[in-house]
């Protein structure tokens, strides 16, 4: 603990714990080969999507390169296909979910903000209510909100998938237990004391302070927007309008269908899949300074 | 917005909790206008959906003689349905053998990350995570491929080793294939939380600990693992939550799984079934009922009985 020369990394762990052995070559073994698990769907895709029909079926190691690699001519093939309906369905996943996680997260942040420090009069029926929605399975309200939507002509617009993707109950709660004691009620009487309006006080005081909570809702109602497919699938039946998880999910049941003709479209699905994940992967790596912190907020009380 | 009340009287300043009536209403109404957009979405889209579910789950719609009310003659037919039952008795089983593994894996993976403090632990901890940001359909997918014998990597690693590859596809094996895809996708995130969990622990406590002569493993068992316990309750109850609604997975292999997974696979499946494919909405929202009610029911008994020593949510 006296090394002068490298004092960030010595702190940092003074911080957390004193390391309990110098090197732990046994655990460092574990861990890689459990990494090399998490990761070898990912390597398959990223080398796959190099592949035609004939390298992905033909018989070459599944996990290198074949002969041809070609990612240029999959990626064209994929945003030509079938009039370049991917790209739309691109489009339609970073709409829905940029709208829902947005609007669910600035629902989340109020609600939130409201149960911590507001004693308004239903308080605690509230609360519990909230509670109870956390734990109601969000896919058991699919086919009941689908019956719904279908009595006003809603279903198979945009507005069937934003409109339900709004309701996130955990992230309230999320949003709530952050804010009790991130927003210290002190502060809130000062500016209150200073002639703020509440609404003012709401967001040049409270939501500056909530912002790691305020990332990590929004990265997880994003996220569940974007990877949702059971609801999707009920609502929307022009395929135009589809999410790219039920798009790829079309083609797949397609390629399954018809043994020889799917064999190309094959290629074009992985590639898909790949491009489909890249946009969430990049989003949580770089943010990863925030929501690690966030994810923690539900079970550390 | 803009209207500025008058500032409170300073008269209770070392009583934070006793309002005066003023600030109470005032809280009251600021409160409740807060509230109301999410309050606008969860009657519209939670309790609406399933009070219509509730209604419809009530009627049979008859060829001749138009929609009957039955009150709980579908509940009746559910329970009796061997369809609805073989798919729950599926999802119990699932959840039984996957919940506890899914657990032990993120617990181990989290006490690994915590213990190592090196560069690349800090890496392994994304990538591990990395599968959570996948869509389960693309996560189906992939895995549908590198379980194939023709053309993935198994046929390949098992003939090398001189035999054939283990088929995850076929009715024998389906229930480890899918437990590998959902266990490689969540475990992840869940690691994230026991973690956060550990790193918030005061390590005076370990320190204290080995003064005392606590071995490595002591401080894991009787101080770590205790610790992180509502971490483990809180993410027992999201994966009894998410595995009693078991859809994607099983409805994206299907293709890809042929005879293994069936119409009635899960209670899920079967009611996206009734719904959609055999146009019998009143079944199927019998089926989301009753199946949404069971879980519930099922996730607030555990809550209740777990209350005094995890502290989730109560």
């Amino acid at each position: 603990m006296t090394n002068t020369l490298e004092q960030k990394p010595a702190a940092e762990a003074n911080l957390k714990r004193k390391p309990l052995k110098p090197r732990n070559p046994i655990s460092h073994l574990v861990l890689g080969a459990m990494v090399i698990y998490f990761l070898i769907p990912f390597w398959w895709i990223l080398i796959a999507s190099s592949k035609d029909a004939q390298g992905l079926f033909g018989g070459g190691s599944a996990l290198w390169f074949g002969e041809n690699i070609d990612y240029i001519g999959n990626l064209t093939a994929l945003f030509t296909f079938d009039g370049g309906v991917y790209l739309r369905w691109l489009g339609n996943s970073a709409l829905y979910s940029l709208s829902g996680g947005v609007g669910a997260t600035i629902l989340a942040i109020m609600a939130g903000y409201a149960f911590a420090k507001f004693a308004f009069w239903g308080r605690r029926f509230s609360f519990s209510l909230l509670l109870g929605a956390v734990m109601v399975p969000m896919t058991a309200l699919v086919i009941p909100t689908f019956i719904l939507l279908a009595n006003l002509e809603l279903t198979n617009t945009i507005w069937s998938i934003i409109l339900p993707s709004l309701l996130n109950p955990f992230g309230v709660y999320l949003m709530y237990v952050y804010a009790k004691d991130a927003v210290p009620d002190e502060l809130l009487d000062a500016a209150r004391v200073d002639g703020a309006g509440e609404f003012r006080i709401f967001l040049q005081v409270a939501l500056p302070l909530l912002r790691p909570a305020v990332v990590t809702v929004l990265l997880l109602s994003i996220v569940a927007t974007w990877n949702n497919y059971f609801l999707p699938l009920a609502m929307i039946s022009d395929t135009k309008l589809y999410p790219v998880t039920v798009g790829i999910g079309l083609w797949q049941g397609l390629a399954s269908q018809n043994n020889s003709g799917g064999a190309s479209l094959w290629s074009i699905i992985i590639i898909g899949a790949l491009v489909s994940i890249i946009p969430l992967a990049i989003s949580f790596l770089s943010l990863q300074r925030y929501w690690q912190g966030g994810l923690s907020i539900g079970s550390l009380k | 917005m803009t209207v500025t009340n008058k500032p409170v009287p300073k008269g209770k300043q070392t009583a934070p909790k006793k309002l005066g009536l003023k600030t109470a209403r005032r809280a009251n109404i600021t409160g409740w206008l807060f509230m109301m957009p999410f309050t606008l979405v969860f009657l519209t889209f939670l309790v609406a959906p399933l009070a219509y579910a509730a209604y419809l789950s009530m009627f049979q719609k008859q060829l001749i003689g138009g929609t009957t009310f039955v009150l709980f003659d579908n509940y009746a037919k559910a329970f009796t349905d061997p369809e609805f039952l073989e798919g729950v008795g599926f999802v119990i089983r699932f959840s039984l053998v996957l919940i506890p593994v899914q657990m032990l894996v993120s617990l181990a993976l989290a006490l690994l990350l915590d213990h190592l403090t090196t560069r690349f632990a800090k890496a392994a901890r994304l990538m591990i995570f990395l599968p959570y940001a996948i869509p389960a359909v693309i996560g189906a997918i992939m895995w549908g491929f590198l379980y194939s014998r023709n053309f993935g990597p198994m046929g390949e690693l098992f003939g090398l080793l001189g035999a054939t590859a283990p088929d995850f596809l076929s009715k024998q094996l389906i229930f480890f294939g899918l437990m590998n895809i959902v266990t490689w996708q969540w475990a992840g995130y869940y690691m994230i939380i026991i973690y956060a969990a550990l790193q918030g622990i005061d390590t005076t406590l370990y320190e204290a600990a080995r003064i005392d002569g606590a071995s490595t493993m002591q401080i894991v068992t009787k101080i770590k693992i205790p610790l992180v316990t509502p971490a483990m309750v809180l993410i027992l109850v999201f994966a009894l939550i998410g595995t009693l609604q078991f859809f994607n997975e099983p409805q994206i292999l299907r293709p890809l799984a042929a005879g293994a997974i069936d119409a009635s696979f899960t209670p899920n499946i079967y009611a996206y079934q009734q719904a959609f494919l055999l146009a019998n909405f009143n079944y199927g929202a019998t089926i989301s009922f009753a199946l949404g009610a069971v879980v519930f029911v099922c996730v607030y008994i555990f809550i209740f009985a777990t209350r005094r020593k995890g502290g989730f949510l109560l």
